[in-house]
């Protein structure tokens, strides 16, 4: 109880559709420990991603509660919950979500900057993340210019860059070939290695497969989980 | 996250749409050099005509015979007729501390002539004070010699149009010119100096005012001049003069005097405000400039949704998303702002070669209200779309590609 990354307790998610509540999510439960390896999977529309946006707080429950390491979310304002999610949480998106604009180097730059970190410590970390993933010659190269693997590695650095506890991952390889999808699986797994929580939400049943623990989600509620608590 | 930061991210944004960054500098900058041009011309008005006025010279104050004012004074028909001003009374203003010198001036017409040729000028008698008090410039010789201002003597000084045309190329210096029924002597020319208000002073005979009192057979002044010790003398000097007169006039106060301050103050009241209005005409450009600007700012954020949901996602509350925008619209009104001011400066060094003699110069306060300007409308107008940016919703900002 002591080291649960993440608690759900009772979580529902209404949205209202015109007259209609469509309910998102259920009555979910669940207690995901640190250093955990697991990958929400299911139909569309069975509320597998809303529960990812809720577990990275870029959407609030309309019941139940969350604790993030320990922290009760719900009572959180705006802005604490924006600085829980720069320091706990990184994001790796389907669609990468690089800013068009900037280089390699710039986007992994990018948290650390709305952190307020010093200039010379960012240079530093931003070499850093680069080179773990192998992007180190690629730094000054704008998104338009690198692959899809390589803007997702891009994405990787900087969901990594500001060492998060963890790690949630939206479809990270629905938009790329068999070969790159394979890389960032295996890079996303070793950060896993490494002791970061790591929560894959994916339609592929082969990369869903490997996680040590699967969520099945059908209808809003939790169908099936194959292991923990 | 840091200032600087802040401002680097609006640039490369800025700089990420060239296009439309150009094209918004473009419009605030031309309200922006409008509200400059314009302002300037309109101070340069303003001071034209007070550099014409003191030209007439510093510190003045006129005295005429009469009560112009509506207030006080007798009612009509009760017979009270003004007092003539005399030299007397002139020279009696000198009493005053408040006064540094005066100069009394008979004026009638009368012809000009030497030897053939005869012109029917204006003729000014007054004294050697004059010459400080207006402000003259001789051409050649001098002034009006100094001397009991109570008795004529034979000397004139002849305005520049009236030498030329009696004279033509003759010497005209020393020369003897009769002057009604008198002999004057020829001691000085002024220079040409054109109209200043009303009288040319080119076209113009000034001899002594004893000497005019005697040719018009007259006793009475037309007006007495008197200037001021200084700027903060003015009222007393006004003050004392009518107390003076009044006291000679038994006890009537019969004259008026008008302060050439006051006059001036008039039309620089005037002109402050047709600059104020040329600039408020403008400033409407900068209206339109800073609602183009809100435009743009709508326009991008919902080009850059995408942007606004991973700023999120990274970490940044919706304070500072805000920021970021205001931050993006203030740069691009401050850097339009800059470079309408320098448009704007350009365009006052253009009118100033063209026309030399107009004084053209963008009034301080006028390159610190448009840059001002440009600044809060970019402020104001941003605001909006930055509430907007904060207020996406990071997850439907995200889902879209």
């Amino acid at each position: 109880m002591n080291n649960a990354m993440i608690r759900l307790e009772a979580i529902g998610r209404d949205f209202r559709v015109g007259e209609e509540t469509v309910h998102a999510l259920r009555d979910v439960d669940v207690r995901i420990d640190t250093g955990e390896y697991l990958s929400i999977m299911g139909p569309s529309g069975s509320g597998k991603s809303t529960l990812l946006h809720i577990l990275g707080l870029l959407d609030r429950p309309t019941a139940g509660r969350y604790w993030l390491d320990g922290e009760e979310t719900s009572a959180l304002g705006e802005e604490q919950q924006a600085r829980l999610r720069q320091r706990k949480i990184g994001f790796v998106f389907q669609f990468f979500h690089l800013v068009p604009r900037l280089s390699a180097a710039e986007n992994v730059e990018l948290p650390l900057v709305l952190a307020g970190v010093e200039p010379a410590e960012r240079s530093a970390r931003v070499a850093r993340a680069l080179e773990g993933l192998g992007l180190s010659d690629r730094a000054s190269h704008r998104p338009e210019q690198l692959s899809g693997g390589q803007r997702q590695r891009v994405a990787i650095a900087r969901a990594t860059v500001i060492e998060p506890a963890l790690i949630l991952a939206d479809e990270p390889t629905g938009n790329l070939d068999r070969a790159s999808g394979h890389e960032v699986i295996r890079i996303l797994e070793e950060l896993n290695a490494k002791g970061l929580t790591l929560i894959v939400v994916t339609h592929d049943p082969e990369f869903g497969g490997r996680a040590r623990r699967r969520l099945h989600m059908l209808d809003g509620r939790l169908a099936e989980d194959s292991g923990g608590s | 996250m840091i200032a600087e930061d802040v401002l680097r991210y609006s640039f490369r944004a800025l700089l990420g749409y060239r296009r439309r960054t150009y094209l918004m500098l473009l419009a605030m900058a031309i309200g922006v050099a409008a509200v400059v041009m314009l302002t300037s011309l309109g101070e340069g008005a303003r001071l034209y005509v007070t550099n014409q006025f003191s030209s007439l010279g510093t510190h003045l104050l006129i005295v005429l015979p009469g009560r112009n004012e509506t207030a006080g004074g007798a009612p009509p028909g009760l017979g009270e007729t003004p007092r003539d001003l005399t030299l007397q009374d002139a020279l009696a203003l000198t009493r005053s501390t408040a006064v540094r010198r005066i100069a009394p001036i008979a004026v009638g017409a009368a012809p000009v002539s030497w030897r053939q040729r005869s012109r029917e000028v204006s003729i000014l008698g007054s004294t050697p004070e004059l010459y400080p008090i207006r402000h003259l410039d001789m051409a050649h010789g001098q002034f009006l010699p100094p001397g009991d201002p109570e008795r004529g003597a034979p000397y004139a000084v002849l305005g520049a149009k009236l030498r030329h045309e009696l004279f033509g190329n003759h010497q005209a210096l020393g020369e003897w010119v009769r002057i009604g029924d008198s002999r004057f002597r020829v001691v000085g020319i002024l220079a040409e100096q054109g109209q200043s208000l009303g009288m040319d002073m080119g076209d113009v005979a000034i001899i002594p005012v004893a000497s005019a009192q005697s040719l018009f057979n007259t006793n009475s002044l037309f007006r007495i001049l008197v200037q001021a010790k200084s700027r903060e003398d003015i009222p007393r000097a006004k003050r004392a003069v009518e107390s003076i007169l009044q006291e000679r006039h038994e006890g009537e106060r019969d004259v008026t005097v008008i302060t050439q301050d006051a006059v001036l103050a008039t039309f620089d009241r005037i002109l402050r405000a047709l600059t104020m209005t040329v600039a408020g005409i403008a400033a409407v450009s900068l209206a339109v400039a800073g609602i183009l600007i809100m435009n743009v700012m709508l326009v991008a954020v919902s080009q850059r949704t995408a942007e606004i949901g991973l700023l999120k996602a990274l970490g940044a509350p919706q304070r500072q998303v805000a920021v970021l925008f205001l931050a993006e619209a203030a740069a691009l009104s401050l850097l339009g702002g800059l470079l309408g001011l320098l448009i704007g400066l350009a365009g006052n060094a253009l009118i100033a070669q063209l026309f030399p003699s107009f004084p053209i110069e963008a009034p301080l306060w006028s390159v610190a209200a448009a840059l001002g300007v440009a600044l809060i409308t970019g402020l104001v107008f941003g605001v909006m779309p930055a509430r907007r940016a904060a207020r996406l919703d990071p997850v439907e900002s995200l889902s879209r590609r």
